[in-house]
């Protein structure tokens, strides 16, 4: 029913509107063209500068509202230098805006149309050209400089030290790889995987590697001020792994991985005194189109300190032990074990799984 | 080419052309309906029928953002009236579905870039103003212009079509990345709705195609006697621009379709690789292709899109500024090279839009060079308008206000592109509300308003009576103040990382805090979307009942189109074609208000 007098509502507005103009257009031709237009111009010049105060103001009561809404301090040391950078191209690009719609409105406004006023026979400078042309490139080279800079560190080469995590992309959730004592992911390959028998990465149990690696779903655990390095898979279609607080960003392509590496600032613990809010967690968004679950695409990462993540990473159950709870305890086997365990191990879904990529 | 071989020497657009030009002394002949409204081959009406089908979208496309805009302001509400209207598959308990989301926002996006912006855009106004502007009597051919609005109308049929299938239209995203878009068993768009998507951007393409080989040799061959090239019209360097960027850059896109379909239909690997499917629980067979491949395909004509978009644009709003200010556009030869330098650039950017796929380092810091690079031309082009209205005699037209309103969206949505552009930004920014504020800004509300502001100028010229002013004050001052409300506030949300295509981020801790904005960008997005209705009823009304154009010149334009009848007739101009003796922007010269381009040079007169 309120549906139907909004649209009654819509209809009346634009029956006003439309008898309001006519009658206007009428009573132009009354007063004469000339004078109509003068008195229309005069309004429209008028609402120029009106525009240009109140949008103005409009664009510094909207900053004040919400730049406390955004995030805050990076919780990552990347994302420090990727706010220095923002901050620096806010700088330069809203002097301009400033500076430009200033000229925009303010010139419409006081080169209106007057009689008196002949509109001046200007069509060109090479002078002014020159500036405008120069001073632009220079600014852009200052913020490409920058730019560079900071992009050539943040995607550097992650440390030697460096945890290693990683991170497959499904319909709609997400899997994370630890790789176990070893320190070695063990050799997967998708034809093997079978949520059916718990191996939803298709990890290849021939290999040793693989027996002690853990995997876990939808909450990886960081240790922080270590720097982190994830290896970024996808398992179907194309995910990205957002990260806002930690200023991070890495599609997940299936059949190419990618990486990415930061070093987290604050536990969530921390978080949660900082942000004042009792359940903040660290969220990883799914920052590219997958399908109908895209918008519900949630993984939480646990930023914990270092005795905790040895901790926790200790308690975990490989995801070998889970498969085959009869061949735990699952140490890291001599190369020379392989073979004769191949024979065990090989699971039933993919036969033909002894190809290694 | 002279212009006497123009009038008299052109085999290949004789029949028509000739037939014409004997017949324009008494224009008797013979009109059907059919050859004169539908099969016209007359670049006018082949225009007005593009601009009707770009409105007739524009409304759908608008419509769409409405419904999903509904969804973001009222994430819980229920809407019985939308279960009402679109059925319980769509819209179950009166709340839109995830799927039926992403296809509205997958169709919305394909609607208005390609539909909307570029086959409304370039079609209306390379068709209307390139023959008149130019002094010619009709495209190099008339019967490729046709089928070039025949093919834009199939495509749009069978885009329409998909939007009425049971498995939905294309919801994978206006740029229907792969595997996503390749799979059927991944989501319901990727099935019939996507073959129907891919054969009907295939037709656009031709369309486009089509359209742009004729607006290039049309500009190139068919101008009057006297109209060197640097004495065109800056909305005829901004078409024909245009009209070579889309022609470099769609058969790529095609190519990109076409890997896709056999993707889908073939058993080819171009883009598949590594995939296991929770839905079917099986893996598919397909290896070694590579997702990314179709994200360059896809972009080398998706970053040129969004200057074949702005372009036209620039091109409108330049001549409306200068005709307006009563001055010549500001460093003519600065904004025609200035377009060059953006048409070149235009095709050296692309993998900017693929800063996170895990593109390599270097290969990306050479795409941040080149794309900050395009802020230079565009900066000038800013400035030069700035100089154009500086010191003149401004009338405020509603084409004037639109034009206006586009340098101001031009700047603002321009500046965020340097944000985007940088790399170490994009990382943050990337996929989040600050992009969609950025093109919708700088592509969608800037392109849009410089349409206006040619239909609101041209509109004379199209139907011989004008639209109503009030109504178009109206129209201008809400949609441009509603536009910067929508959109302004985004860039807040974007920073924030606030990812784009949710359809409710209630759950969400890092982006809840925008609720209270999203509702209220929501009613605004309905009222901007109310407001547009008044535009097009004004139109319509105004082609039947609008006021008479009793002058042939009614803004003391110095241009050719305003030299031909109020109404003209196919041919243009009865008579010989006019002969063009100067530049176009004579305005405020030695104490004239305007020198038409028709007038020779007097003696003691120095030319341009």
């Amino acid at each position: 029913m309120s549906t139907f007098f909004l649209l009654l509502i819509l209809f009346f507005g634009f029956l006003i509107t439309f008898q309001i103009a006519k009658a206007s257009e009428y009573v132009g031709v009354l007063k004469g063209e000339k004078k109509n237009f003068e008195q229309n111009n005069k309004v429209n010049g008028f609402l120029m500068m009106a525009f240009l105060v109140l949008g103005l103001i409009g664009v510094y009561w909207c900053n004040e509202l919400y730049r406390g809404k955004i995030l805050g301090e990076s919780a990552s040391k990347h994302g420090e230098q990727i706010d220095t950078m923002l901050y620096i191209t806010i700088a330069i690009t809203g002097v301009v805006f400033v500076a430009t719609q200033i000229l925009l409105f303010w010139f419409a406004y006081k080169y209106q149309y007057s009689e008196k006023r002949k509109a001046h026979y200007f069509p060109h400078d090479n002078r002014l050209e020159v500036i405008w042309t120069v001073v632009p490139a220079i600014a852009l080279t200052v913020l490409v400089g920058f730019g560079l800079f900071y992009w050539f560190r943040i995607t550097g080469e992650a440390p030697q030290d460096a945890n290693v995590v990683e991170v497959t992309g499904k319909q709609f959730g997400w899997i994370f790889r630890y790789p176990g004592k070893d320190k070695t992911f063990g050799k997967k390959y998708y034809q093997n995987i079978s949520d059916k028998d718990n191996n939803s990465l298709g990890l290849i149990w021939d290999d040793a590697n693989a027996h002690d690696d853990v995997v876990v779903n939808n909450e990886m655990y960081i240790e922080v001020n270590k720097p982190v390095k994830l290896v970024i898979n996808s398992r179907d279609v194309i995910h990205d792994v957002g990260l806002a607080y930690f200023r991070q960003k890495m599609d997940a392509v299936p059949g190419t991985p990618t990486t990415m590496w930061f070093v987290p600032k604050f536990t969530t613990e921390e978080m949660k005194k900082r942000e004042g809010n009792p359940d903040f967690e660290y969220e990883i968004s799914c920052d590219q189109m997958c399908g109908r679950g895209h918008f519900s695409m949630r993984g939480i990462v646990k930023v914990v300190s270092h005795d905790e993540y040895v901790l926790w990473l200790a308690k975990q159950k490989p995801n070998y032990a889970a498969v085959f709870p009869e061949a735990a305890p699952a140490a890291p086997a001599a190369p020379t074990a392989d073979s004769a365990k191949a024979a065990i191990v090989t699971p039933a879904p993919a036969a033909t799984a002894s190809v290694t990529k | 080419m002279s212009n006497e071989a123009t009038l008299h020497g052109h085999p290949e657009v004789g029949a028509a052309h000739d037939a014409h030009h004997d017949d324009h002394g008494g224009h008797h002949h013979k009109e059907t309906f059919i050859t004169k409204y539908v099969f016209s081959q007359d670049h006018k009406m082949i225009a007005k029928q593009f601009l009707i089908t770009g409105m007739i979208w524009a409304i759908i496309g608008g419509l769409m953002s409405v419904l999903f805009r509904l969804q973001l302001g009222y994430p819980d509400a229920h809407f019985q009236f939308l279960e009402d209207l679109l059925g319980s598959k769509w819209a179950k308990g009166g709340q839109i579905q995830p799927e039926f989301y992403y296809a509205l926002v997958t169709m919305h996006g394909t609607i208005l870039v390609f539909f909307v912006l570029t086959g409304g855009l370039s079609g209306t106004f390379a068709n209307f103003l390139i023959p008149l502007q130019i002094g010619a009597r009709d495209m190099a051919s008339p019967m490729l212009n046709m089928l070039s609005y025949w093919f834009f109308l199939t495509a749009s049929i069978v885009m329409m079509t998909s939007l009425f299938i049971e498995t939905g239209p294309a919801s994978g995203g206006w740029t229907s990345y792969p595997p996503l878009s390749a799979l059927g068993d991944a989501s319901e768009g990727s099935k019939t709705g996507m073959d129907l998507w891919i054969i009907s951007m295939a037709l656009f393409v031709v369309s486009s195609l089509l359209g742009g080989l004729n607006y290039i040799s049309t500009v190139l061959n068919m101008r009057t006697k006297g109209m060197s090239m640097t004495r065109l019209p800056l909305t005829i360097w901004a078409l024909f621009f245009t009209a070579i960027l889309g022609v470099l850059s769609f058969p790529v896109l095609l190519s990109g379709f076409i890997l896709l379909l056999f993707d889908r239909h073939g058993g080819t690997s171009f883009y598949l690789s590594d995939i296991f499917l929770a839905t079917t629980g099986k893996a598919l067979p397909n290896e070694g292709g590579s997702a990314i491949l179709y994200q360059h395909l896809f972009w080398f004509l998706g970053h040129p899109e969004v200057y074949i978009i702005i372009l036209p644009a620039m091109g409108l709003v330049s001549e409306v500024m200068s005709v307006n200010a009563r001055k010549p556009i500001f460093g003519y030869i600065a904004m025609v090279g200035s377009m060059f330098a953006i048409a070149i650039l235009a095709f050296l950017v692309w993998a900017h839009h693929m800063f996170v796929t895990g593109l390599n380092p270097f290969l990306g810091s050479v795409f941040v060079l080149l794309t900050l690079l395009i802020a230079v031309p565009s900066a000038i082009k800013v400035f030069n308008w700035l100089t154009t209205l500086w010191r003149g005699n401004i009338k405020f037209t509603p084409a004037m206000l639109f034009a206006i309103g586009f340098v101001s969206t031009f700047i603002s949505g321009g500046l965020t592109g340097i944000f985007l552009g940088n790399s170490t930004l994009d990382i943050q920014l990337h996929d989040t509300y600050f992009v969609i504020a950025h093109f919708h800004i700088v592509m969608g509300v800037s392109g849009i308003l410089g349409m206006f502001a040619g239909i609101y100028h041209w509109f004379p010229k199209m139907y011989g009576r004008y639209m109503n002013n009030t109504m178009a004050y109206i129209h201008f001052w809400i949609t441009l103040i509603g536009a910067y409300l929508i959109f302004w506030p985004m860039h807040y949300e974007g920073l924030a990382g606030m990812p784009r295509r949710y359809l409710d981020y209630s759950n969400w801790i890092s982006f809840n805090q925008f609720g209270g904005l999203n509702r209220f960008i929501s009613t605004v997005a309905m009222i901007v979307f109310a407001i547009q209705l008044l535009f097009v009823f004004n139109f319509f009304y105004s082609i039947f009942k609008g006021r008479r154009v009793m002058t042939r010149n009614p803004y003391d334009s110095t241009t050719l189109e305003w030299t031909a009848p109020i109404r003209p007739g196919h041919g243009n101009w009865p008579g010989e074609i006019p002969e063009v003796h100067r530049w176009p922007y004579d305005y405020a010269k030695d104490g004239r208000d305007f020198i038409p381009q028709t007038e020779p040079l007097g003696s003691n007169e120095s030319a341009h």
